[in-house]
């Protein structure tokens, strides 16, 4: 119904690097990957300090320092320390010695994608690098070892290794893995699948709750964030993006503000934005506010929330909807059911609002271009930076600093990046350039969590029991607005995450005789992105709140109802079962006090939730205790887990405090003070299970969010009677305290 | 050009007597410790102290700082990571990203100047900067913790149960789901 702005994904793969399953460790030459330029420098003489590299995860210092690099981003998750854990598991170094050194995207291409994929985003940080980083590790080890083997003139399979020491029992000789490393860094390295990495029950450094490797710095304010970054003869901008998506520059008046002290440079952005160059940050933010932009706003500007909530209503019952599993008859079952459940479910756009707004460093010169950035996806940073500046690849850097805070915002899109470039090339060559976004911009400029409605109807039998269940969603497709190509045949199935019938990944939990789940695209102007748990979000509070109306219609407890359901998904089964038991379901509750329970998978992990509730007669909800089970198949780090955990219940409780609304076609909601976010009072007593199976790997960063909303919406159903079927929490007259 | 006493030591700043506290401190002293988050005193990523007041620096204009005010910020709690409320949060791995943590910690000391020995309450009220990345749980026990308190654990809660260990894990023994 709108004009859509471009707002096209960036990736390094879209240039034909294929990122291979085994991107093999061990100091060996990765298969399989497309170079873009040169061969490959030597791998041994990438090096810290002139210490020349074990292999590429791995550099030993004479003073057996153990240096593990780290390829993917860290914005607070944990997986520096996990991927470091698998690492120094398989390693046998003494983890007391270990350090992280994160490694850069120019670095990785030129070695051929040795570190694999960069990006950070789909809880895969972990689960999609644990066998490549653990056979790097045991390649490392393996050499180390034929170092000591070939010093003393034994074999190696005599020697034993702890903690970095190699030993020869039979002759007492020891050493350091210090001392080994420089003979070590000239073996062949061995073959990376032929080896045989520990059965996961038997690891003494992952599996453990190690403490992060990552906090020093984070205590005392000495950690350079992106924001913090500096270079000499360094300038700052402060940019303005059309408010109304789709809009353009069509003019600005520098004259009004050239004059302010320290500003350098009034230019426009790309056609839809406006930047000011200054000394400061604050003279350059100050003096954009006072420049006088006049917008060529469009059509979208006609836009509400109201327009736009009436145009996936009609989706809820248009004939172009696509089906993703339709076993059965479902409609004809519920039209027929002895008694018929239906509601309609609507959850709006939210920002990310990552506390470290969007900012980046960029310095460019005839034959070289840096950026200095906080990103999900330093290899996508790269190839902007490339695409934005007009230099190859080969003569461009992108440095990744850690992130405060990326929840899904800071990975494909690059926008800052791109925007940054812009604003240097409008310098004198060489100028360094710091953009930051205010506050302000970051939430009228996100890729929001998409809008959706749902409608869901049930059919019960006689008995009680679920016999027809038909969902069908209407809402904003992020693949339509970032990755068009993704959608096959225009059946976008991302947008039913957790509803898919195809085992390991979003796997819907039930198995209901007569299923339809229908998917109809609404697209808005706004544009969306990954949000932490992406459509499990709003996919799991449409389902999971539903069965709790259905359970109630049925005279059944909402435990017992799901569990007759979920005997074919012992996994789902499991984890509901485990935070049952944990949370006390059906034990007696102070009075006033009522629980919620939920259910749903995914990123390959499944997860449930209890939460305890009350709720004061204005309306006041208070969240007491929540537990939380995940069985993430492995679980390298469990403190990290339930920092996790822990976190994604005050991102998604966040979410009953606020949304992003729209009125004239620009988000409304611009700072802390109207888009209210979960604070500590409110934060509920979290408690986390962790249930692994070990027969799979399945993310931690994200899954859990998806429970925790629907788990308190249903305590807040069981308190008052009545469901929640829309968030924030004051369309119900309700908040949260 | 102003004079500001920060961390203890006179410094001259050339800047408009509008511009922020926040801005100060990072463009112009280059003590980047303290972060920006809304600009409008809203997230506390800019807490500092003024005479032992925690304060949000993004909205203090460089003119209503005196000479004489004490400005303390994170760089200046100590040389080493030696506070309580730092040994605290690291022993308790509280950060995530980390970001909003110099303003956390400056928040936890200023309410344990007031109260040694808060309670759950005090620090529902005092502690009022947002975290985004929810590391609400570790804050409070930490604080719990600074303040003297024993602490079991982190604030985290955790039950791990491996599948095979026990049969308490529930339903996750029962077979495969097929998928792998």
């Amino acid at each position: 119904m709108q004009t859509k702005p471009s707002g096209r994904a960036t990736n390094v793969s879209r240039r034909k690097f294929i990122i291979g399953s085994a991107a093999v460790a061990g100091g060996g030459l990765a298969l399989g990957f497309n170079l873009p330029f040169g061969p490959a420098p030597a791998a041994a003489q990438s090096a810290i300090d002139g210490v020349p590299e074990v292999n590429a995860w791995v550099v030993i210092k004479p003073d057996d320092t153990c240096v593990i690099r780290v390829a993917r981003a860290e914005m607070g998750q944990g997986t520096h320390t996990g991927l470091a854990q698998l690492v120094a598991e398989e390693l046998e170094c003494d983890w007391k010695k270990v350090a992280i050194e994160a490694v850069n995207p120019g670095s990785n291409l030129a070695r051929k994608r040795i570190w694999g994929d960069m990006s950070t985003g789909g809880s895969r940080g972990i689960r999609t690098s644990q066998d490549y980083v653990r056979r790097g590790g045991a390649a490392a080890r393996m050499m180390l070892l034929q170092a000591a083997a070939n010093e003393w003139g034994v074999p190696a399979g005599d020697l034993t290794v702890a903690d970095g020491i190699v030993s020869h029992k039979a002759t007492g000789r020891t050493a350091s893995y210090g001392s080994l490393a420089a003979a070590a860094a000239k073996l062949t390295p061995p073959d990376a699948k032929a080896i045989k990495l520990k059965n996961p029950r038997e690891w003494k450094v992952a599996g453990k709750p190690m403490k992060r490797l990552d906090t020093a710095d984070k205590v005392n304010g000495s950690k350079i964030y992106a924001i913090d970054f500096k270079l000499p003869g360094m300038v700052y901008a402060s940019i303005k993006d059309c408010p109304v998506f789709g809009g353009k520059v069509t003019s600005f008046d520098d004259s009004k503000i050239k004059n302010r002290p320290g500003v350098r440079g009034v230019m426009r952005v790309g056609d839809t934005a406006v930047a000011v160059v200054a000394d400061t940050w604050w003279r350059a933010k100050t003096a954009l506010e006072v420049l006088p932009i006049v917008w060529d706003e469009g059509p979208n500007a006609k836009v509400t929330s109201a327009t736009i909530a009436a145009h996936l209503k009609e989706g809820l019952t248009a004939n172009d909807a696509f089906a993703d599993t339709n076993n059965g008859d479902a409609l004809k079952v519920i039209a027929g059911a002895a008694k018929k459940v239906e509601a309609v479910y609507s959850l709006p756009f939210v920002s990310h609002a990552t506390m470290e707004p969007m900012n980046c460093t960029v310095r460019l010169t005839a034959d070289k271009a840096e950026a200095w950035v906080p990103s999900q996806n330093a290899e996508a940073s790269l190839a902007t930076l490339s695409t934005a500046s007009g230099l190859p690849l080969e003569k461009c850097e992108a440095y990744n600093h850690g992130l405060g805070g990326g929840f899904g915002r800071r990975g494909g899109t690059q926008d800052y990046v791109r925007q940054a470039v812009a604003i240097a090339k409008q310098l004198p060559a060489g100028t360094p350039v710091k953009l930051i976004w205010s506050r302000e911009e970051d939430q009228a400029h996100d890729f929001f969590r998409p809008i959706a409605q749902c409608k869901l109807s049930a059919g019960i039998d006689a008995n009680g029991a679920l016999t027809g269940l038909h969902v069908r969603v209407s809402g904003q497709s992020i693949n339509a607005y970032l990755s068009p190509a993704a959608i096959k045949d225009g059946k976008d199935v991302r947008q039913l995450q957790g509803y898919w019938k195809e085992p390991g990944d979003a796997q819907i939990g039930y198995s209901v005789p007569n299923l339809l789940i229908e998917y109809a695209m609404r697209n808005t102007h706004v544009p969306v992105g990954p949000w932490r748990g992406v459509n499990t979000n709003q996919n799991g509070i449409f389902l999971e709140c539903f069965m709790d109306e259905v359970a109630r219609a049925a005279g059944k407890d909402p435990l017992e109802f799901r569990r007759v359901m979920m005997q074919n998904h012992p996994k789902h089964l499991g984890v509901l079962n485990a935070a049952a038991e944990k949370a006390n379901w059906g034990s007696p509750l102070p009075p006033g006090r009522f629980r919620g329970i939920a259910q749903f998978m995914g990123y390959a992990s499944y997860s449930a939730a209890v939460a305890e509730v009350s709720v004061s007669p204005k309306g006041e909800v208070k969240v007491h205790r929540m537990v939380l089970a995940t069985n993430c198949g492995h679980a390298v780090n469990p403190d990290q887990i339930a920092a996790q955990v822990e976190g994604g219940v005050a991102y998604g409780l966040s979410t009953f405090l606020s949304e992003c609304s729209v009125d004239k076609g620009r988000i409304v909601e611009l700072n802390f003070h109207n888009y209210r976010v979960l604070r500590l009072a409110a934060m509920p007593k979290v408690e986390t299970v962790i249930v692994p199976t070990y027969d799979f790997w399945g993310g931690v960063g994200e899954p859990t969010i998806c429970v925790g909303a629907p788990a308190v919406m249903n305590a807040i159903f069981a308190a008052t009677g009545k469901p929640v079927r829309s968030l924030p929490l004051k369309n119900q007259g309700m908040t949260l305290v | 050009m102003v004079e500001l006493n920060v961390n203890g030591t006179a410094r001259r700043v050339d800047a408009e007597p509008d511009t922020p506290l926040l801005w100060v401190l990072r463009d112009s002293l280059n003590m980047t410790g303290t972060k920006f988050g809304c600009g409008i005193a809203q997230c506390g990523a800019c807490s500092v102290h003024i005479n032992g007041e925690v304060k949000r620096s993004c909205s203090i204009p460089l003119r209503t700082v005196k000479a004489a005010d004490k400005v303390v910020t994170i760089e200046g709690i100590s040389a080493d990571s030696s506070h309580p409320v730092q040994k605290a949060w690291a022993a308790f791995d509280v950060p995530q990203c980390g970001y909003c943590q110099s303003g956390q910690i400056m928040a936890a000391i200023a309410l344990l100047a007031k109260k040694p020995k808060p309670t759950d309450k005090d620090i529902d009220d005092a502690m009022t900067n947002i975290c985004r990345c929810g590391t609400y749980q570790r804050i409070r026990a930490a604080v719990h913790a600074a303040a003297g308190g024993t602490a079991a654990g982190n604030g985290s809660v955790i039950h791990m149960q491996a599948a095979g260990e026990s049969p308490a894990a529930g339903g996750v023994q029962l077979a495969l789901d097929g998928n792998r």
